[in-house]
């Protein structure tokens, strides 16, 4: 840079005013966007923390109205239902992702075993699972006549334990180990579980701690099996209790006066939509790089 | 190594499965030593068998037997009879699926919805993805990541709640707007014409940080001497992202496109179910496969209409699965599915 710029002098300070600016648009653009994408965020906050009689009377604002964090104090004293919730998804979200991850990581190993007679058939046993699926009614039907799994806990595990892309992602990644650790084990008279235990899993720690991840958002996020199998509302997931609270919004609005107090339904609403995500949020704040990992091992096929 | 005598094979068989009957169980052995091959390979691939084993009885369970309990789209399912005692109707539950005006409104709107979804993430994904690359080594580049890439985490009942406070009619900040602007107020959830672009808009913000990424991936690992040789050529930023970056990328946007039309026929049912608050109002735009199979299902109770529209799902979004990858297959083999 500093010879060329001693050489041409005019042409280049043009040409630098013209990156300063162009990299100035690229940031301007790239904070915009970003900003916009924060703004539901935001929202969602600010009426949280907002006084309800003037949300009533001001509607909702992007800063909150009269400051007050009743709303959470409202939810908080009257914990029922949503430490239950809070229980439920906290039970669901750690079995699952230790069963998952478990599961799914002994199902890899097989398929990254060159050595393994079964593979191509297992592998196309795993893999056709992502072409195909019969659909929400035989799976309804399934479940709920057939296994007897209506309004049980499990029901809200077990379906998700095995998923084929997790699968694939993590054989991607053991079959990179170096051969040499493993061979070495064997001729120590290692079996194969404890090769497995002992070896691939500690050298897998970031392929695993990517799916493991996935795993716990998936599991912290899911509506759908509760939707579909959980009618007792001591079992109700946070997300889906959630729903159901916004299912019933026209009743509660209807009748504030049913419990003899005011209920700041506006704002109480919001609070528990930002208590349900909040644990969500910062799981991936403080683990996001792993995502990026995972998404761009996965997306890239390795 | 793999021929080995019956007296080898039969005293290993004693030996790790003593306690059980000799002469049948060596026979057994036979069998199994023709699939999976001699003694130690045996032992082998009975650990690594024995390993799968809880992860295939799962997919068995979840995934294998819905799909041969697809078969209910052909019966007149009764909840009393179960799959097998219910009878065989032929045709006629998708007689009465196309004869309604909802089968043409659902494939119409996953369709249509589908390709908005497609064509918006795609477009600005990459240029996210284009800007992302040109403050990659800025500090701000975490940041901006961060800030995109959030929304991909939270689930779609929270956005319901998100959307609800942008549009509920009395308090929602978006009529705060059109007061401002002096214009009428807007029934967002009485409006369907408007819901395409709502949708659009909201799948974009969850889905642009995750196809980004991906997408500035791509351009990461395009050869920095591509860039190098076309600046001593004097190509300015714009005339590179013209001339290489996209080119480059071309591959990578047709294959990830061609894939996601593979799942043209699933819509996102969390985003076209709680999003329009399940309102029939709204169903002319918002109802997809999805969400009539589930309400059909679940809260009509018309099993055998459910059935009908989830196996006519489940069918053609095999075949554009298959024919899909077939296209992939042919433009880059690295990139198929399999």
């Amino acid at each position: 840079m500093a010879v060329t710029t001693s050489r041409q002098q005019a042409p280049l300070n043009r040409y630098r005013v013209q990156a300063f600016l162009g990299r100035f648009a690229v940031h301007a653009v790239l904070t915009l966007v970003g900003l916009t994408c924060l703004i539901p965020l935001i929202l969602v906050l600010s009426i949280s923390l907002s006084d309800e009689l003037r949300l009533a009377k001001e509607g909702y604002q992007l800063l909150p109205v009269g400051f007050t964090t009743f709303a959470y104090e409202y939810i908080l004293q009257q914990p029922g239902q949503i430490l239950r919730s809070y229980g439920v998804t906290a039970f669901v979200t750690a079995v699952g992702t230790v069963a998952g991850l478990l599961v799914c990581s002994l199902l890899a190993w097989p398929l990254a075993r060159k050595d393994f007679r079964l593979r191509g058939p297992l592998s196309f046993y795993v893999f056709f699972t992502l072409l195909f699926n019969g659909g929400m009614v035989p799976f309804y039907i399934l479940v709920t006549r057939y296994l007897g799994l209506k309004d049980n806990i499990f029901v809200l595990i077990l379906p998700y334990m095995v998923t084929a892309w997790y699968v694939l992602i993590i054989r991607t990644s053991f079959t990179q180990l170096p051969t040499e650790l493993l061979d070495a084990a064997r001729i120590d008279g290692a079996g194969e579980w404890r090769i497995f235990f002992q070896i691939v899993v500690p050298l897998s720690k970031p392929v695993l701690a990517t799916i493991g991840l996935f795993f716990v958002l998936r599991y912290w996020n899911d509506w759908f099996l509760a939707l579909l199998f959980i009618d007792d509302s001591s079992m109700y997931p946070l997300q889906y209790l959630l729903y159901v609270l916004m299912a019933n919004i026209n009743f509660m609005a209807a009748n504030p006066q049913t419990t003899g107090m005011p209920i700041p339904t506006l704002s109480a609403r919001m609070a528990m939509a930002v208590l349900a995500f909040g644990p969500a949020l910062f799981t991936f704040l403080l683990l996001q790089k792993y995502f990026v990992r995972g998404i761009t091992i996965g997306g890239l096929k390795g | 190594m793999r021929v080995i005598s019956e007296e080898q094979l039969e005293s290993q068989t004693t030996a790790a499965n003593s306690g059980r009957s000799q002469r049948p169980m060596s026979k057994a052995r036979r069998i199994l030593q023709r699939i999976l091959g001699n003694e130690r390979e045996l032992k082998t691939n009975l650990s690594l068998l024995s390993m799968s084993l809880p992860g295939i009885i799962l997919l068995f369970v979840f995934a294998y037997l819905p799909m041969l309990g697809i078969v209910i789209a052909f019966k007149d399912y009764r909840f009393n009879l179960g799959i097998l005692g219910s009878e065989w109707v032929g045709f006629q539950n998708f007689h009465f699926l196309f004869g309604t005006d909802a089968a043409f409104r659902i494939t119409r709107n996953t369709l249509l919805m589908n390709l908005l979804f497609i064509s918006t993430t795609t477009v600005c994904a990459l240029a996210v993805a284009i800007l992302m690359n040109e403050a990659y080594r800025s500090r701000m580049s975490k940041y901006y990541q961060t800030m995109l890439f959030f929304p991909y985490f939270i689930s779609w009942v929270i956005v319901s709640y998100f959307v609800f406070a942008f549009l509920n009619g009395q308090t929602g900040l978006v009529n705060q707007w059109v007061d401002v602007l002096g214009l009428d107020r807007i029934a967002w959830y009485r409006s369907p014409e408007y819901w395409p672009v709502i949708l659009v808009l909201a799948n974009l913000w969850n889905g642009i940080g995750f196809s980004s990424i991906i997408y500035l991936a791509g351009i990461l690992g395009i050869s920095p001497e591509l860039f190098e040789a076309a600046k001593i050529d004097g190509a300015g930023k714009l005339q590179q992202i013209r001339y290489i970056t996209l080119p480059m990328l071309y591959p990578m946007i047709i294959i990830l496109t061609l894939l996601a039309i593979g799942r043209i026929f699933h819509a996102d049912f969390g985003l076209f179910f709680f999003l329009p608050r399940d309102n029939p109002l709204l169903y002319s735009t918002t109802d997809v496969i999805d969400t009539f199979v589930y309400r059909s299902l679940v809260e009509l109770g018309e099993i055998s209409m459910a059935a009908a529209a989830g196996f006519y799902q489940s069918f053609v979004g095999f075949l554009l699965v298959v024919g899909a990858n077939w296209v992939v297959r042919r433009v880059n083999e690295d990139y198929a599915l399999y």
